[in-house]
């Protein structure tokens, strides 16, 4: 060591004869790697590391702020957003964050599932994969909680109530993880423990052997039709490839992970501030009862699955399906560890990702608007329309008060506003006779209550009176042809709905 | 850089751990590996007791709780009350609040249902114009009664215990209500529900025994 060297150089080899990390970082970073893995195909694996440090980094500055207690969180949170510079934009970056994390995360299985990485060698590091997803997944939930609002309030509920089905067990589990009898500061806290130590711990621990094991093992060569994997020769010709038509890591497949991670912290950022921080919405207080509790996007799909599946079928499926889904793909790599890599000689593969792709973005879309929850303000906000009202008899008009004021809009659309729970009205008339409306109102079916009990007869009359000119122009409503004959013999009164010719819906 | 001695090769390595195997540092690393799974055990014991603390306390969170005087809820009428959790924290806040619902049927007649809808738990809202429960989240109903009128929901909705002392309704509250820790445990609220008029009794006033065959979902 002369004393001509400059200053920080000797100050490095002062370090650097102590710490001796030189040799294994650059051992790291120059190992050779195929060449076609410096791809764009390649960059997500980093970006999801990039974003977990971003979530790190975030999520210390905000906890100086936050208050984990169920009487301060919220206004913790107000202040945060409202009461301190640039408050707002740490908790949008976090916020947004976790939303590009998700997402990075799923494209990069996806990504790593359509080139055949999970195969021999590399099991271990699709396994330890599926754990760093299921963490995510538990960080977005329990961030999701730690936002104490009403959403989380009621998330929180809807958690326990799954929980609480689990057999011979569930109310033990309830207690346990809501810390008390209800939801309340001690449920608050234990989430915290979870989001801010338990999984962020345990991530980066796997993180970090994810990462080494993708050291040792090198990254995954393009896949080509017809390479197949063996046990007995795949390290040997890995070792080949890598050495033929090899580049070092850095700089040769480097720099396209450093552009991406680059661009996601600005789209990040860039979210961030334009569409700001989620919430918080309403105050945690479960005495507010007109909310409309929602999960966020990541877990519409899962809102979505619990509206549609039959009664009958949702305890086992909640407590089964997620088992039995981890365990396919833990089981994945064990089962097809060796063969082709190739996307274009896995089309069952291929299929199931655009299979699961399309459901899971269709699932969303229906969370989004939720067709199966009653419109709770559609029978005072949206009015009848005024041509289902003209030339209509008294008796129809009261029906058609009958028909807001009973609440039936909340689940049955007329003129595209109300729920969308029930069928839209606007041509009832055509499907159903006077006596089958009667018969559907007062005894329910098909998934509609009854109403026997909440109508008076002649609210009912009106009502059916009513729903009896919801038919186009064109098309006239459905009698009982029997009803006619028996009218022709002179033994029945005549239908009423024979004189409805005058009450009708517009041609659409 | 500095030279260093080779480190031992995996030979010698080898060798060294034989002779080392009946040593008495080897007898007394062993016996160090046994004190501290001992102090592990001893310190793991009061931590499983610390994180099972709310289940083992489970009995003691539910007590009789006032709804206010029995004059506060007319006949016919289904009403909205909170009262503050029997079991309550500082740092708990506005979630000590608890919302309910009061029906009372005909005078001295009562049936305290729990806001949380008997699906996932979300809170129901009353209309009395149509004289329904309906849940926003996955669009539960429920009759007046708190029986089950559509939707997800198995069962209808959980209802408290209650007792009627001094004019006061009381109810036997401090749990929330899933299917497995019920607000009481009565399975089916409808059976001491007056009865319907001949026409609307519905044919299952308890949830059938296969859901989904029932008068009102088969229509």
């Amino acid at each position: 060591m002369s004393a001509s060297q400059p200053w920080y150089k000797r100050l490095y080899d002062w370090v650097e004869r102590r710490v001796q990390l030189e040799g294994p970082v650059k051992d790291a970073a120059l190992h050779p790697v195929p060449r076609n893995t410096a791809s764009w195909w390649y960059v997500f694996g980093s970006a999801s590391l990039t974003l977990l440090i971003l979530q790190v980094v975030t999520g210390i500055l905000l906890a100086i702020i936050y208050v984990p207690s169920a009487a301060h969180a919220w206004d913790s949170l107000q202040l945060l957003n409202n009461g301190l510079p640039l408050g707002w934009f740490l908790r949008a970056m976090h916020g947004w964050g976790s939303n590009f994390m998700v997402a990075v995360v799923l494209i990069h299985m996806a990504q790593v599932f359509l080139f055949g990485a999970y195969k021999f060698p590399r099991e271990l590091t699709w396994i330890v994969g599926v754990f760093l997803l299921l963490l995510t997944l538990g960080m977005a939930f329990t961030g999701q909680v730690l936002r104490f609002d009403q959403d989380a309030y009621w998330g929180l509920g809807i958690g326990v109530s799954i929980m609480g089905r689990v057999p011979v067990i569930g109310g033990w589990l309830v207690d346990l993880l809501m810390g008390g009898p209800i939801i309340n500061g001690a449920t608050l806290t234990r989430f915290f423990a979870l989001h801010v130590f338990v999984i962020p711990g345990t991530l980066l621990a796997l993180a970090g052997l994810h990462v080494w094991m993708v050291l040792k093992l090198g990254v995954n060569e393009w896949p080509m039709p017809g390479r197949i994997v063996r046990r007995s020769t795949y390290i040997q010709e890995y070792n080949q490839l890598a050495h033929d038509d090899g580049i070092p890591f850095v700089p040769g497949a480097v720099w396209k992970d450093l552009f991406f991670s680059a661009a996601i912290l600005f789209a990040v950022a860039v979210c961030a501030a334009i569409f700001g921080p989620y919430g918080p919405k309403g105050v945690p207080d479960p005495t507010i009862i007109n909310t409309v509790p929602k999960p966020d996007f990541f877990f519409l799909w899962i809102y979505t699955v619990l509206s549609y599946l039959p009664p009958e079928m949702e305890t086992p499926f909640i407590l089964i399906a997620p088992v039995v889904a981890v365990v396919i793909l833990i089981a994945l790599p064990l089962v097809a560890g060796i063969g082709e890599k190739s996307w274009w000689r896995r089309p069952v593969g291929v299929f199931m990702v655009m299979f699961l792709a399309v459901s899971w973005a269709e699932l969303t879309h229906l969370g989004t608007y939720t067709p199966w929850s009653p419109k709770m303000s559609a029978w005072s906000g949206a009015p009848v329309p005024i041509e289902y009202l003209r030339n209509r008899t008294p008796l129809e008009r009261q029906g058609a008060n009958v028909f807001q004021e009973k609440q039936c809009r909340n689940c049955h659309s007329l003129g595209h506003s109300g729920g969308l729970r029930g069928p839209a009205l606007d041509d009832v008339a055509t499907r159903l006779t006077e006596d089958q409306l009667y018969r559907q109102v007062l005894l329910g079916g098909g998934n509609m209550p009854a109403y026997g009990s909440a109508l008076t007869p002649p609210e009912t009359t009106a009502l059916v009176h009513f729903l009896d000119t919801l038919h186009p122009g064109y098309q006239a409503p459905a009698t009982d042809a029997s009803r006619t004959v028996a009218a022709q013999q002179g033994q029945a009164p005549r239908p009423s709905t024979i004189e409805k010719g005058a009450g009708q819906t517009t041609v659409r | 850089m500095d030279e260093k001695l080779p480190p031992p090769s995996p030979h010698e390595q080898d060798a060294t751990l034989a002779r080392e195997r009946h040593s008495r540092r080897t007898f007394l690393m062993n016996v160090g590996i046994a004190l501290n799974a001992a102090a592990a055990a001893v310190i793991a014991t009061p931590v499983v007791v610390y994180l099972l603390g709310p289940v083992l306390r489970r009995n003691e969170y539910r007590s009789w709780v006032s709804l206010g005087k029995v004059s506060d809820f007319p006949p016919g009428e289904t009403r909205l009350v909170k009262y503050r959790n029997p079991y309550t924290d500082p740092q708990d806040g506005d979630t000590g609040n608890i919302p309910a619902y009061v029906r009372c049927s005909e005078p001295g007649n009562f049936t305290v249902f729990a806001i949380n809808c008997a699906h996932l738990g979300c809170p129901v809202r009353w209309f009395a114009e149509s004289q329904l429960f309906m849940c926003p989240c996955h669009g539960g109903v429920y009759y007046a009664d708190g029986s089950r009128a559509s939707g997800p929901p198995e069962r209808g909705l959980f209802t408290y215990e209650q007792k009627i002392e001094n004019g006061k309704l009381l109810i036997k509250a401090g749990q929330l209500p899933t299917l497995r820790n019920k607000a009481a445990a009565k399975p089916c609220p409808s059976l001491d529900a007056p009865a319907q008029p001949a026409l609307l009794s519905r044919i299952e006033s308890c949830p059938p025994a296969s859901p989904g065959t029932s008068a009102s979902t088969i229509g």
